[in-house]
C-alpha cells in the first residue's frame, strides 16, 4: 500500500530559479533566502520518497485562456520546461508516475473532484522552481512528479473547502494504490505578494505567519477563509495559498511541524516554507 | 451560487482578474501567450504595430502594449502573468515592471521592498483611503 509520508510548502517565485539558474545564490541579496532551505535540502536527502505531487500553478506559461482546468493532474511519462519568454528553464525534465497518477486521477473523479487529465504537459516555475529549492541542481530530478494544476490566476478559483477536500481525496487514493510507495504532498505559492497596480509591492508577514499556524492547527477552520480575504490581506496574488490546503487535506488530521522558513522579500514576494509529515 | 464579480471594487489599487476581465482581455492576452517562441518574439521586436495588428485587439489595448502602459493593459483585461511575456522578451524583471505601475521609480520601490515590502495598513479599502 502506498503511504504519504510528507507535506512540503514553498513560494515559488520565478526570480529565485533566474538565481538558481545563473548560479546568483551566494549573492548578499539572495544568500539569507537559500540558507533558509540548507535544512530542507539536508532533510530531503535524508527522507527519500518515491513520487512528489506538486500542487501549483501555471502562469499563462502552458496554460492560456484557451483552455483553464480548475483542477487538473498530470497522467504522462515526462513532462518539459515551458518558455516563459526568455528560453525555458535550464532545469532537466520531470519524469512522472503514470500509473498512480491514473490511479488518482480515477479515484478523484469517481470521488466527484472533476478532474481535467493531461496526458500532455509542460510545466513552468510554478512546479520547478519548488524542486531548485528542495534538490538543489541535480544532472536528473531523484523522484517521480504528479504534477497537479490548479486555477489559481482567474476569479473564481476553486474554494478553500474545496482544495482541503480534494487534499483529503488525494489522502485516501494514494492508501488505496496497491504499490508499496512513498509519497510527498506539496503546496506551492504564496506567500503575502501583489505584483500589478499601484498596491504591487504589498507583504503581510503577520498574516501569512498566522495562516502557517492555522494551516497546522486548524484547517477545518482555515477552509473557510474567503478569496476576498486572501485578495485584501496577502495580495492579489496571495490567493496561491489555498493550495497549500490541498497539501494539508492529504496529510490527515494532525501533523508534525518539521520544518518553518519565512523571509522578505524574493523579488516582490514574502517567501514561507514548511515541512510538515503525518501524526499517524 | 450567483457570482460577485463587483465585491474586489473597494480594493485599492488592484486589479482583479474575474472570468468578466478574462473574457474583455482575451485577445489580448492571447497576443501575450503567442510570445512564448522566440520566432514570435523576433517578429514582433522587428515590428510591434504591423504583429499586434494580427491580433483582434482593441485600438486601446494595442497602445497600452506599444507605450508599455501596464496599467491600461490590466485595465483591459490583461493579467500579469500573461504581460509578463512581453517584459521578460525584452530582460525586463517582475520587479522592473511592476514597479511602473505604482508612483515610485524602480530603485524606490526595490528599497521598499528590501525594507520589508508595502505595508498595509492603509491599503485595504478604497472608502477607507477616501478614493471611493
Amino acid at each position: 500500500m502506498a503511504r504519504i509520508v510528507a507535506g512540503i510548502a514553498t513560494s515559488h517565485v520565478p526570480a529565485v530559479g533566474h538565481a538558481v539558474d545563473s548560479g546568483r545564490t551566494e549573492d548578499d541579496y539572495w544568500r539569507p533566502m537559500f540558507q533558509g532551505y540548507e535544512f530542507s535540502k539536508q532533510w530531503i536527502k535524508d527522507n527519500p520518497a518515491d513520487v512528489d505531487i506538486i500542487v501549483y500553478n501555471d502562469h499563462a506559461s502552458y496554460f492560456g485562456m484557451d483552455i483553464m482546468p480548475t483542477f487538473g493532474i498530470g497522467t504522462a511519462g515526462k513532462y518539459e520546461i515551458c518558455d516563459e519568454g526568455y528560453g525555458p528553464r535550464p532545469v532537466p525534465v520531470v519524469m512522472g508516475h503514470p500509473a498512480l497518477s491514473t490511479h488518482l486521477a480515477a479515484s478523484l473523479i469517481l470521488d466527484d473532484f472533476d478532474m481535467t487529465v493531461l496526458n500532455r504537459l509542460d510545466v513552468d516555475h510554478g512546479l520547478t522552481v519548488p524542486m531548485s529549492l528542495m534538490y538543489g541542481q541535480p544532472d536528473a530530478w531523484p523522484t517521480r512528479v504528479i504534477p497537479f494544476p490548479v486555477n489559481v490566476v482567474m476569479y473564481p478559483q476553486p474554494s478553500g473547502e474545496r482544495c482541503l477536500a480534494i487534499g483529503k481525496a488525494i489522502r485516501d487514493a494514494v492508501q488505496n494504490f496497491d504499490e508499496d510507495i512513498t509519497v510527498r504532498v506539496w503546496g506551492t505559492g504564496g506567500m503575502s505578494h501583489q505584483i500589478q497596480g499601484a498596491r504591487a509591492g504589498l507583504i503581510n508577514l503577520p498574516w501569512d505567519l498566522q495562516f502557517m499556524n492555522d494551516l497546522i492547527d486548524q484547517p477545518e477552520v482555515l477552509q473557510h477563509k474567503p478569496h476576498l480575504e486572501y485578495m485584501i490581506e496577502a495580495g492579489s496574488e496571495g490567493v496561491e495559498l489555498i493550495m497549500w490546503l490541498i497539501m494539508r487535506g492529504a496529510l490527515g488530521d494532525d501533523v508534525n511541524e518539521v520544518y518553518r522558513f519565512n523571509h522578505v522579500p524574493a523579488s516582490n514576494t514574502s517567501v514561507g516554507h514548511l515541512i510538515l509529515t503525518p501524526k499517524d | 451560487m450567483k457570482p460577485n464579480f463587483e465585491q474586489f471594487t473597494d480594493i485599492p489599487g488592484t486589479t482583479i482578474f474575474t472570468m468578466e476581465m478574462a473574457q474583455k482581455g482575451f485577445q489580448l492576452n492571447e497576443f501575450c501567450m503567442s510570445l512564448r517562441t522566440q520566432e514570435n518574439r523576433d517578429r514582433f521586436h522587428a515590428d510591434e504595430r504591423k504583429y499586434l495588428d494580427e491580433w483582434d485587439m482593441s485600438e486601446e489595448q494595442k497602445q497600452a502594449v506599444l507605450t508599455r502602459d501596464f496599467q491600461k493593459m490590466l485595465d483591459g483585461g490583461g493579467n500579469v502573468y500573461f504581460l509578463s511575456k512581453i517584459f521578460a522578451a525584452e530582460g525586463m524583471s517582475y520587479v522592473q515592471a511592476v514597479s511602473t505601475m505604482t508612483d515610485m521609480n524602480v530603485e524606490e520601490y526595490q528599497a521598499m521592498m528590501v525594507a520589508g515590502g508595502r505595508d498595509i495598513e492603509g491599503w485595504r479599502s478604497k472608502k477607507e483611503r477616501g478614493e471611493a
